[in-house]
């Protein structure tokens, strides 16, 4: 199958510190991939390679001719200064139509507060207004930077739960940094582990038995990836307090 | 009949205003300057550029006189040199070893600095007082016609460009992610920074420049809820800050800039009041 953006041996060192070294990563349909890794582990360098704002110092990158991209990214720069509502913020710059605003406007649920001020939302109405406006081109690849960073442990759930129910009624392909991989377990089909260079990937059922893995987050960390694959919702609902935030 | 005394007074005024040729040329000039920094303002206010601005407004004493050195103008030499400081500006503002305001702080000065020693010299004949406070009386006609060309110019780049400045504004990777260079914005807004402060040098004085940008936008903020809305109400404040502000300067005798700005800053802090007022409610 052809993949939908492909990246090859990337390269990237900025003032002599090696970011991102031989990274190659595959994006095909349907995909759902998580990227993990330690701070500075170069994750967000990687998105920006593949969206292709940031130009690494080798390697290739391949996007498929008019794929479709849409990108989350955890905040914004700058909030409190300007004045402006959520519907306008959605739509700026944006092509799309009113079928496909009203779908995202419903499937983001988000229809209460498109005439508040982006200044005033709660950091999970600010989570959906960010998701709602990348997903209005109908993008074939949705790329998220640790979209839920900035929520509660129970806004983080609603959260992602809310993203797994936008991957399984669209066609489209997922790229994620996330810290939160316990709570991503059930939908991520891949996870990749980056620490400038990709440590492992694969399931995640494989990636928590990998010794890589092990010596990175510990086996705690591993444990709580095991529980949460045979947990049922019960469960794992105590489990997230005891874990509390992400912590690597 | 107090009104009428009232009315009658305000007629002797008017009078006044409308037959002095220098006082209309100072208010349509004026206008000028606020229909562009109004404009300007919002964004510098947006993406807290006041420090910038300053700086490239202290580079203009060094225009002007490179300006009347060379014989090409006061205006030219100030946009031409202005452009060259911004650009450089926004060149160290990516710089990560010093803080950007340090420096900023060290190269707006040394083009001060330098300014003033360029217009010490015997063979500039330049009022240093009027440059700096800003003097309605040094504006000619053909003056005028070479602000409002400057201010078409940069409310065309800014129009014709405006999703694209507010969603740089507001997060530059989100920008990127629809085709945006955030660099071509951020050069396009030094340059009609630039064409501001070459405006403003006679009306409002360098000192002062900075302050024409923010305190319209700054009233302007609380009163709004779109960054559209925003631009026209500061705007409109810029109009008024400018045309009741030369109107004291005539009438009490004070230099132009300064009572623009105190204008505009009473009614800042208005706005403001009638903000928290409107926040209780």
């Amino acid at each position: 199958m052809n993949s939908l953006i492909s990246a090859t041996d990337v390269n990237v060192s900025k003032s002599g510190k090696t970011i991102l070294k031989d990274v190659s990563i595959q994006i095909n349909k349907n995909d759902f991939i998580t990227i993990i890794g330690p701070n500075g582990a170069g994750k967000s360098m990687l998105l920006k390679c593949i969206m292709g704002f940031y130009q690494p110092n080798s390697g290739i990158i391949k996007r498929k001719p008019n794929l479709k991209l849409g990108y989350m990214p955890q905040n914004l720069d700058i909030i409190k200064t300007i004045p402006i509502k959520v519907q306008k913020f959605i739509t700026l710059k944006k092509k799309f139509d009113k079928i496909s605003l009203q779908k995202v406007i419903l499937e983001t649920q988000i229809e209460n507060i498109l005439d508040k001020q982006l200044t005033i939302l709660s950091s999970g109405e600010m989570q959906r207004v960010l998701l709602a406006r990348s997903l209005l081109n109908n993008p074939d690849v949705l790329i998220l930077d640790e979209p839920a960073q900035n929520l509660d442990i129970s806004g983080q759930m609603h959260f992602y739960k809310l993203l797994q129910k936008i991957y399984s009624k669209r066609e489209l392909s997922i790229l994620m940094v996330s810290h939160d991989l316990h709570l991503v377990m059930v939908s991520t089909k891949q996870v990749i582990c980056l620490s400038n260079h990709i440590c492992c990937c694969g399931q995640p059922q494989q990636i928590a038995n990998d010794p890589e893995f092990l010596t990175m987050f510990g086996k705690d960390m591993a444990e709580v990836m095991a529980v949460y694959q045979h947990a049922n919702k019960e469960n794992s609902k105590n489990n997230n307090n005891s874990l509390g935030e992400n912590h690597y | 009949m107090p009104t009428k005394k009232i009315l009658k007074t305000i007629t002797i005024h008017l009078e006044k205003i409308i037959t002095d040729p220098f006082i209309i040329r100072g208010i349509i000039a004026g206008i000028a300057v606020a229909l562009v920094s109004g404009l300007v303002g919002c964004f510098v206010v947006w993406r807290r550029l006041s420090y910038y601005g300053e700086s490239i407004a202290h580079s203009s004493l060094l225009g002007a006189g490179i300006g009347i050195l060379l014989g090409i103008g006061i205006n030219f030499g100030v946009v031409f040199v202005c452009l060259i400081f911004g650009i450089l500006f926004l060149w160290l503002q990516q710089s990560k070893s010093l803080s950007s305001d340090t420096l900023l702080g060290v190269i707006a000065h040394f083009a001060l600095a330098i300014g003033i020693i360029v217009i010490s010299f015997n063979k500039i004949k330049i009022d240093l007082h009027a440059f700096l406070f800003g003097d309605i009386l040094t504006v000619s006609s053909a003056d005028i016609l070479g602000m409002y060309i400057g201010v078409v110019i940069a409310i065309i780049l800014i129009l014709s460009n405006w999703s694209s400045l507010v969603l740089v504004t507001l997060d530059e990777d989100l920008a990127k992610s629809e085709g945006i260079n955030p660099l071509y914005v951020n050069v396009l807004l030094t340059t009609i920074m630039t064409i501001v402060v070459a405006l403003s040098l006679q009306i409002i004085g360098l000192l002062l420049i900075t302050a024409m940008l923010i305190i319209p936008a700054a009233t302007a903020r609380r009163l709004v809820n779109s960054p559209e809305a925003m631009v026209i109400v500061s705007t409109v404040i810029g109009i008024f800050s400018v045309i009741f502000g030369i109107y004291l300067s005539v009438e009490m005798d004070l230099p132009s800039g300064p009572s623009i700005v105190v204008v505009g800053s009473i009614l800042f802090f208005f706005s403001h009041m009638f903000g928290i007022f409107l926040k209780k409610e």
